[in-house]
């Protein structure tokens, strides 16, 4: 487990924890160790905090509405419902 | 408020096409792929009515099916690129930290605004939040995507992509690491 011992000096598995313990889960011992990184580690904690807003960002993605330009067009629609009466009519 | 438990193919453009269209380009950054998607669930869904149960909402229905088919198309881009890619990738990586695993000087992070999140240029960094997601490799957006907007179960997804729990959790590591540089070198 030398990768938990190297945690405290470590950005890249600091971030790695981060990134787990944000979707998962992290064992006592990583908790622990990752916030002695951030005592000493402001860069991580930066991370720590963007990361955090972009999964809120990410998950808003589908919620914003306002974006007209996600619409099909009709004529694209029209034949779609033709063809589903196409089909239904097949039946 | 209960779902509307009937179903009607006559309506079903009208009522669901647009929504469904949405969902998709979150997902699928392709408007031609995002409509033929759509098209085909229509289809896959009328070969199945007798299946429906009324158990779910019409919407929810449709959209299960049409999450299948943004799976199969996530396992097709990335099927190849998996063996191919993964040494790009490990090199991709590498460029953030040092071999020592700090930071390197010039790919820190650094404050750019959405600490503070200011939602009037919420539209505009959500464009570059999507214009950033599109540019990571498939199957690490495919990863990303199916947890992060959809929420499915860890082994859900490492099932359904064949991806090994061990490198679901580096890939969902290295896709933040890489989608947060994008942000910061797009947005300051």
């Amino acid at each position: 487990m030398s990768r938990l011992r190297n945690i405290i000096y470590n950005c890249r598995e600091a971030t790695y924890l981060i990134e787990k313990r944000l979707i998962g889960k992290i064992t006592l011992r990583e908790k622990i160790q990752l916030h002695i990184h951030f005592y000493g580690c402001s860069v991580c904690k930066l991370f720590n905090k963007q990361s955090r807003i972009i999964n809120t960002m990410v998950k808003q993605l589908l919620i914003n509405k306002g974006q007209p330009d996600l619409k099909l067009d009709d004529d694209f629609k029209n034949d779609m419902q033709h063809r589903i009466e196409d089909e239904l009519n097949k039946k | 408020m209960l779902p509307d438990q009937t179903i009607n193919p006559h309506q079903w453009v009208n009522n669901h096409a647009d929504y469904m269209y949405a969902y998709t380009l979150s997902r699928i950054n392709d408007e031609e792929q995002a409509r033929d998607l759509v098209q085909e669930t229509f289809l896959a869904a009328l070969e199945r009515l007798d299946k429906f149960e009324g158990k779910s909402s019409e919407r929810t229905w449709l959209t299960a099916i049409l999450k299948n088919k943004i799976v199969d198309v996530y396992r097709k881009r990335s099927s190849g690129l998996i063996s191919t890619g993964e040494h790009k990738e490990v090199h991709e990586m590498q460029e953030f930290f040092e071999e020592d695993g700090h930071w390197r000087e010039d790919h820190q992070p650094r404050h750019f605004g959405v600490e503070d999140h200011n939602p009037l240029h919420d539209k505009e960094f959500n464009q570059i939040l999507q214009k950033c997601m599109q540019k990571l490799p498939a199957l690490w957006l495919a990863v990303f995507t199916m947890k992060h907007i959809d929420d499915e179960p860890t082994n859900v997804i490492c099932t359904q992509l064949k991806v090994t729990d061990s490198n679901f959790w580096v890939i969902i590591h290295r896709a933040k690491v890489n989608l947060r540089a994008c942000l910061q070198k797009n947005w300051i």
